[in-house]
């Protein structure tokens, strides 16, 4: 691994890490003052996340290590995310590169250890949040693979790292039917994964409307906090792809301090814009019915599949 | 040096196999009953073993340039020699089944109990593994056929092993004995086809006759329908969820995990070795064979309460995706595309050896939650982590790997498959176009799903709390049943960390160019130079944990964690782990979106007591998903052949006259067409 | 309601929330010999718990997490799950059979933790003082730190009591 690629991985740690919850405070405060209230502010979740690791976790009888790691795992499991996806710059990381597979694996990986955490709780409400959890994911898997895919053929490669370069070294591309039908595809993915409005809704404290909460109900304190900045960092990192891959300007073509710095304050605005507008149209849409779901997600996978066909035989 | 060593090294693997399994035999038969596991369970450990090094020798020998030399061994007339030269390919077969086989035996020593534990159940997995080793060992059809049908032999009398304890024994025994002998009876018209064509029995003589046309497509069809039915692929897959789970679990572990390879195996020799020109519908339809053996099998999977039923549907999914692979291969190569065929090729090879891996350790696991609990059901179990460690760790990296998930074996071989399945240029073929994004779609859904499947098996059976007795009174497993799946453990995450050398000994099997070693033992495919390397991904999640784990450590010594009383359960009392999400509960989302696949039936009633009908006394619900095809398909065909069977009955009306007249009609007719 | 017309609703109706004010006397109580945990500046999630009451508190409670009296802006969240919160918020008399109930709530919390009590009949039962069905008032079963007393409490001083705890 070269000093440049070094380099690059810790200003993506750094910049997620720090970002995240300023993304998530971004997005509750433009709830807010839709709703006509003030809201917390935009620091509000930091101070919620170091209150969170300042508070001592519990731990029920005939708990399992679970119980402990899957917190850890998340976390481990978004980070690398946020090493691997192309968030400031597309410097290609020789050996462990951004490739499609790679990446959604290891997304695969935080879904499984958060699902775990809901079954290993013992209680009704982590087994349906879990169950719910994982079909959900199971059914927006075609789509992921499928979008990626249809970008991926233009670039000729599945690293993201190349699709993005490729992107914005020509911006026609970005306009075609192909791409625009695959974004699309990819806003869904992203609001199914993270547990967004209308699949789920974030701040719910009926049990029974419950997908992503549901599997957490029982881990407190620092187990918690873990877990919360986790699912924000994944947000962040699907966010931040969706938004490199639809407006690729500003990503860093390679390591220099300047271009870095360039790609953190594009990241970052882009991130912002797309919280926001992301936020304002949760305040127009209500949550789906569970059973309704799998129609929105087969509809974005007919789009991707569309977008797929399209990519081989229109151009 | 290699090249002189290892057909001599080859040559007396094959004759030590055939020995060290007669030995087992031997054992079986004399050792007195409290040593007669271990004898004969060590022995069959050691024909395991000499399968896996001669497998591997094989398959390396021929990368080494060397030829292997014909063991012919003399059989009694009408049957001239029992030839074994096993290829590459086949040595990686032998390999794989010799790995397997010595895993389940050393399961075995620890696991068999009862009429397994006899004499007749030993000998009979004795002769199954002899005849698993060495059908990818036979050079011509009759060898081949004979292997086969030792193999089928061996599995159906072990199947039986349990039938006077439990009912459903006897039925799956009969689906199988007779689904297996219909596959042998169509590889024998298969091979009859092709010996016509080609004039003689050896394969390698039926390569050179390059049989083509008609001949070579009803040879295909017959074939093909053979092996997906030993392979299990929809719609003849029919006896692997019933045989599977009723079989002794050290022997349901080398049925799914080495039997049904031989299958693809066959596949395999047919469309690459003996009739490797074909036309294009036959990729066709292995693609749509494979597809859908995939996705319906999954699906299956996904609902299934029964630990070992669920293993057993997986292992249709999981040959479904191999048989895809395979026909995206061979329609590549038709296509020109050598380059992206032969990763193709190489993805069905990975997770034909990855699926062996995964799945013995699944079903060794399985087996020793039922030794422990005495049930597969997984709506009875729960909370087996902190009673069987090992057992729920072996299961647990299984599942990882059958979810495709890094650092595993079965990662490598998926993304190997993805790989090959982007890279396909489709810009000028119209069918690509379709077929291949069609594909990526249900090998997506397919994986979507498995995951459920898994993190179902594993964190409704082996997390929680025991939702009864039997769970929450389990123990562990004893030495050789742990080692057994701490070995199968081992291969799965260790097969997965050296993807480069791994592909490179596999792509030796199938002629294969374009995979390539790079850093170490991470692996480059195609033309694009895709990379993977476990290792380095392995090392950036560790080198994320350790600040993170530093910054725990930090935190849990200023606040350290409080023991509680009770889960949070809304602060009740009264809750219980019989409210838990059980196996039923977690699929049912599948059930309901996927209700016109599955056809799941349930049924719920309730009992009022006499005096007040508004007060429930006693609920129940139940669910049944039966196989689909199996009651659509099988069912009436089978009322249909049975009515048949009563129609031509009433032509035996017991009268003499009616016979004699019946006989003479026959001779008449016969003297008629001899005559013509 | 069309999307347009939520968006001309929602620009026309702007800032709802009312500004916030110092507390009034006797707004909120807070027991002797308590200190707020300074873990707990600047942030504190709220699991409400109905321990038997008219719901008379949970209007009020319900109008201080509202648009209006917004208890968000100084760092308080209603959470679905004890093991999310900080501060355990009570109403209501404590009925025989929340009485295990409200003691497996407070003791789920994580330390350190908060307890505030809303509502007269938390402190000596108000009007349903005697009745079978009551095991008696919050502070008879667990230790309560701050009390907002009033029948029912004004949104105000909740919001005030909340602020005691976060400091913002």
């Amino acid at each position: 691994m070269t000093p440049g690629s070094f380099a690059v991985i810790l200003v993506h740690l750094v910049v997620a890490v720090l970002v995240t919850p300023l993304l998530i405070g971004v997005m509750r405060t433009v709830r807010a003052r839709l709703e006509g209230r003030v809201g917390a502010g935009v620091w509000q979740p930091w101070r919620d996340l170091i209150k969170l690791l300042a508070k001592e976790p519990t731990r029920a009888p005939g708990s399992t290590p679970v119980l402990t790691l899957a917190p850890i795992v998340l976390m481990a499991s978004s980070l690398v995310l946020c090493a691997l996806i192309p968030l400031v710059s597309t410097v290609a990381l020789a050996s462990v590169p951004g490739d499609l597979f790679v990446v959604v694996s290891v997304l695969l990986v935080g879904t499984v250890s958060l699902a775990l955490l809901g079954l290993e709780s013992g209680t009704a409400f982590g087994g349906m949040g879990s169950s719910r959890h994982m079909v959900i994911a199971a059914m927006v898997e075609p789509t992921v693979l499928l979008s990626v895919y249809a970008l991926s053929v233009p670039a000729g490669t599945s690293d993201l790292a190349a699709i993005v370069q490729a992107r914005v070294a020509d911006p026609i591309s970005l306009l075609n039917p192909v791409s625009l039908l695959a974004i699309f595809a990819l806003v869904v993915v992203v609001i199914a994964e993270t547990g967004r409005l209308p699949v789920d809704n974030p701040s719910t404290h009926l049990e029974l409307t419950m997908v992503h909460e549901a599997m957490i109900l029982e881990s407190g304190g620092r187990d918690l906090g873990w877990l919360e900045l986790g699912s924000w960092l994944r947000l962040t990192a699907l966010l931040g792809l969706v938004a490199n891959l639809a407006v690729p300007w500003g990503v860093a073509p390679d390591a220099a301090p300047l271009s870095l710095l360039v790609g953190v304050g594009a990241v970052f605005a882009k991130l912002v814009v797309l919280g926001a507008v992301l936020a304002a149209a949760e305040v127009f849409i209500a949550k789906l019915r569970l059973f309704r779901v799998p129609e929105l997600l087969a509809g974005s996978f007919v789009l991707a599949f569309l977008s797929v066909s399209a990519s081989y035989l229109v151009f | 040096m290699s090249a002189l060593l290892a057909p001599t090294l080859m040559d007396a693997g094959l004759l030590a196999q055939l020995a060290v399994g007669g030995l087992a035999v031997v054992a079986a038969v004399l050792a007195p009953p409290r040593a007669r596991n271990l004898a004969a369970g060590g022995a069959l450990v050691a024909t395991g073993l000499a399968g896996a090094v001669t497998g591997v020798a094989a398959l390396l020998g021929v990368e080494a340039g060397g030829v292997p030399v014909p063991v012919a061994l003399p059989l009694t007339a009408p049957l001239d020699a029992l030839v074994l030269a096993p290829d590459a390919l086949g040595g990686l077969f032998m390999a794989l089944a010799g790995v397997v086989v010595a895993l389940a035996a050393l399961f075995g020593i620890g696991y068999a109990h009862g009429a397994a534990a006899s004499r007749t159940g030993w000998t009979a997995f004795a002769v199954f593994a002899v005849g698993l080793q060495l059908v990818p060992a036979a050079a011509d059809a009759i060898s081949f056929l004979l292997a086969w049908e030792l193999m089928a032999l061996g599995s159906t009398v072990l199947l039986l092993a349990d039938h006077a304890a439990r009912g459903p024994v006897r039925r799956a025994t009969l689906w199988y004995a007779v689904m297996t002998h219909l596959s042998f009876l169509l590889l024998l018209a298969g091979f009859g086809v092709l010996v016509a064509a080609g004039g003689s029995t050896s394969f390698a003589a039926m390569r050179t006759a390059g049989v083509a046309g008609p001949a070579a497509d009803l040879a295909f069809v017959l074939m093909v329908t053979g092996f997906a039915t030993k392979a299990g692929l929809v719609p003849v897959h029919v006896w692997l969820p019933r045989a599977h789970p009723e079989a002794p679990s050290h022997m349901s572990a080398a049925m799914s995990a080495a039997m049904v390879k031989m299958g693809v195996y066959g596949m395999l020799l047919l469309t690459l070795r003996l009739l490797p020109a074909g036309p294009r519908w036959w990729a066709l339809v292995l693609v749509a064979l494979g597809a859908v053996s995939a996705l319906y099998g999954i699906l299956q999977a996904s609902v299934q309460a029964d630990l070992k039923r669920l293993l057993a549907y997986s292992t249709t999914e999981n040959i479904g995706l191999i048989t895809t692979a395979v026909g995206v291969g061979l329609l590549l190569r038709d296509s020109g595309q050598s380059a992206v065929a032969d990763v193709a090729l190489v993805a069905a090879l990975l997770l034909a050896v990855s699926h062996a891996a995964f799945k013995s350790v699944l079903f060794l696991g399985a087996g020793s939650v039922l030794h422990a609990t005495g049930t597969r059901d997984l709506d009875l179990l729960g909370g087996l982590a902190a009673r069987m460690p090992w057992t729920s760790g072996a299961f647990g990296v299984g599942a990882l790997g059958a979810a495709a998930l890094p650092v595993t074996s079965g990662f490598v071989a998926e993304w190997v498959l993805l790989q090959g399945l982007i890279h396909v240029d489709a810009r000028t073929d119209r069918l690509l176009a379709i077929v291949i994004p069609v594909t990526m779609g249900i090998v997506a859904l397919t994986i979507g799903l498995g995951l459920l499947t898994f993190v179902k098996a594993y964190g409704i059976g082996f997390l929680a709390r025991p939702r009864t007795s039997a769970a929450a009174d389990a123990r562990e497993a004893g030495v050789a049943m742990r080692t057994a799946m701490v070995a199968g453990a081992v291969l799965v995450v260790g097969l997965g960390l050296v993807p480069g050398p791994l592909s490179q000994a596999l792509a030796a099997a199938v002629a294969a160019t374009g995979v390539a070693s790079v850093n170490g033992a991470g692996l480059a495919v195609g033309a694009a130079a895709a990379v993977l390397d476990p290792v380095a991904l392995t090392a950036l999640a560790a080198a994320v944990l350790v600040p993170l784990v530093a910054v725990n450590v930090v935190l849990a010594r200023r606040h350290p964690r409080r023991e509680v009383a009770l889960a949070w359960g809304c602060g009740g009392e009264r809750t219980s782990p019989r409210m838990e999400y059980n196996a039923t509960s977690y699929s049912e989302p599948v059930v309901r979106v996927f209700r016109a696949s599955l056809q799941a039936r349930r049924a719920v009633d309730v009992v009022h007591p006499d005096s007040a009908p508004m007060i429930v006394e006693h609920m129940s619900f139940t669910q049944e998903t039966a196989d689909v095809v199996e009651s659509r398909l099988y069912l009436p065909a089978t009322r249909a052949l049975a009515r048949a069977g009563d129609l031509a009955r009433r032509v035996q009306n017991g009268s003499i006259h009616r016979y004699i007249g019946i006989s003479f009609a026959a001779l008449v007719l016969v003297l008629v067409v001899v005559a013509l | 309601m069309s999307t347009a017309r939520l968006l001309r609703l929602i620009t026309r109706t702007g800032r709802v929330a009312e500004p916030l004010e110092p507390p009034a006397d006797g707004a909120f109580v807070v027991r002797e010999g308590f200190d707020v945990p300074p873990a707990l500046r600047g942030s504190a999630q709220v699991r409400h718990v109905d321990a038997g009451s008219c719901n008379g508190c949970e209007i009020e409670v319900g109008a201080a997490f509202g648009p209006v009296y917004d208890a968000e802006r100084v760092g308080a969240r209603l959470v679905a799950s004890p093991r999310h919160a900080d501060v355990v918020a009570v109403t209501g008399v404590v009925t025989q059979n929340m009485a295990e109930p409200l003691r497996n709530t407070v003791d789920a919390t994580p330390n350190p933790r908060v307890l505030v009590s809303i509502g007269d009949c938390t402190r000596g039962c108000g009007l349903f003082a005697g009745s079978y069905a009551v095991a008696g008032s919050v502070d008879d079963v667990v230790q309560v730190d701050v009390h907002v007393p009033g029948c029912p409490p004004d949104p105000r001083a909740i919001v005030a009591a909340l602020r005691a705890v976060t400091g913002r």
